[in-house]
């Protein structure tokens, strides 16, 4: 095992703290040190910041490497499996970092879709507009990076025709999205124009509750839950991948399904 | 395998071939991040009620967790790929597991509960060990298939379907880890109990 470097005057639990407060939750941090697993693996966890952050570089690259073998299988006309009203997961279960009663509020009234980036027409949409567009339906499985699923029921109009109508360049990367809460998104743009990626304005026929992103969500059957952002107020089409809340945090990028 | 077979082998013969003691290993390490970060994503949303203590699940945290298991997983696959290939190929596989008929089992088995059973000659398995090692290849395919079905239900919705969809394959995946770590604690206790096994699988002899 390597030397700890000490910086004189700098207790080394602070360089820690240091290296952890770019993410929300110090003990989240260093998921490489510590915890061994079997006995067997301490040898790869190493007990200093470097060799920690030597093997989380590694780890990330793979991961990076993934996002690619993803993307590669991604089947643009694989439609995933619809289900009938009766398997519908009631209650349908309200997921985010923070609790229910700590999401956003957001105005129908006075909401504002922003759109920016590679698109022709950077004309913000109101509610009506939005929900005058044409309504496509979907009962599909939500699959929770942690594991669970849930089937749940959507309706919004298809991303790939709001993407057509505000003339955006899809031969651009990736479609970036933000959230009144500050949550960020990106996806690849094929996954964008999946025939099932959808601009979601209700729940099972009702408009959307808060708990489940009023006023939109992006639904997408093809990815792990976190990658269909609720409370959405902008899109960006952009060669520039912004990332997002939880993929900066490690959760692997594409997170395709 | 008969008399003859054994004597046509030359006596300063490896018991294990180098890929079979390269790819143990190499699967050894594999397998142990496997389940050391399935057990991190398992506590994320576990199927029964209790949890791994975090000690001992790899990764601390979800996203940790996730991470080292989809490393490992290409460590696995690949390295799985080729022994179970050179296995089949190479007639190992069929040499050294078949036939495994259940009155040996049985015979095997009360002979070793009673400490009766002898393992002096390592380039030869009894049933017992046929079953185990041959059930454990097994459950290796089915833990890999399993896998790929809860990670790509969408991709592979054929083999997910065949699993009994998305919620069932993720129980099929966790008992084939169970089964394989109860296949471990059984298999490293014996190894331990007898070295010249365990110098057979790193020396060859």
């Amino acid at each position: 095992m390597r030397q700890r470097k000490i910086i004189p005057g700098v207790h080394p639990n602070l360089l820690i703290k240091d290296a952890a407060s770019l993410m929300p939750d110090a003990s989240r941090r260093g998921f490489l040190r510590g915890a061994a697993s079997l006995g067997a693996l301490t040898f790869l966890t190493g007990c200093d910041i470097i060799d920690g952050d030597a093997a989380e570089g590694v780890l990330r690259k793979i991961s990076a490497f993934n996002d690619g073998a993803q993307a590669a299988l991604f089947n643009r006309s694989k439609l995933a499996p619809e289900y009938p009203e009766s398997a519908i997961t009631r209650p349908f279960p309200f997921n985010a970092y923070y609790d229910e009663d700590e999401a956003p509020v957001v105005d129908g009234a006075t909401y504002k879709l922003e759109v920016a980036g590679l698109v022709d027409n950077k004309k913000p949409w109101t509610l009506p507009e939005l929900h005058a567009l044409p309504e496509v339906s979907q009962i599909t499985r939500h699959v929770c990076v942690e594991g669970w699923s849930a089937i749940g029921s959507w309706q919004g109009t298809s991303l790939s025709e709001f993407l057509k109508r505000i003339g955006a360049d899809t031969r651009a990367k990736y479609v970036w999205f933000k959230c009144a809460e500050g949550y960020t998104n990106t996806i690849d743009m094929p996954t964008a124009l999946h025939p099932q990626t959808q601009m979601t304005f209700k729940y099972d026929h009702q408009i959307l509750p808060r708990a489940y992103g009023f006023p939109m969500k992006i639904r997408i059957p093809t990815k792990l839950g976190f990658k269909n952002p609720k409370y959405v107020v902008a899109m960006e089409v952009t060669n520039t991948d912004k990332g997002g809340y939880w993929e900066n945090q490690g959760y692997n990028w594409f997170s395709g399904l | 395998m008969t008399a003859e077979t054994i004597i046509t082998i030359p006596a300063d013969a490896a018991i294990h071939p180098r890929w079979v003691r390269v790819c143990h290993w190499i699967n050894a390490m594999a397998i142990l991040v496997m389940i050391g970060s399935g057990w991190q994503i398992y506590d994320a949303a576990p199927l029964f009620g209790f949890k791994f203590p975090k000690s001992i699940a790899l990764g601390q945290w979800l996203g940790g967790g996730l991470l080292w298991h989809f490393a490992a997983m290409w460590v696995l696959a690949i390295n799985g790929t080729i022994y179970v290939t050179l296995g089949l190929v190479s007639g190992r596989f069929r040499r050294k597991f078949l036939p495994i008929y259940p009155s040996e089992v049985a015979a095997d088995a009360k002979a070793a509960l009673t400490f009766k059973l002898a393992h002096d000659d390592l380039s030869h398995y009894n049933a017992v060990q046929k079953l185990l090692y041959a059930g454990v290849i097994l459950t290796g395919i089915l833990i890999v298939l399993s896998g790929i079905s809860i990670w790509k239900p969408v991709q592979f919705q054929e083999l997910t379907a065949l699993f009994g969809g998305y919620d069932f394959a993720r129980y099929i995946h966790f008992f084939a880890m169970a089964a394989i770590v109860g296949f471990l604690i059984v298999h490293v206790t014996l190894a331990l109990l007898v070295p010249k096994s365990l110098r057979a699988m790193v020396a060859g002899k």
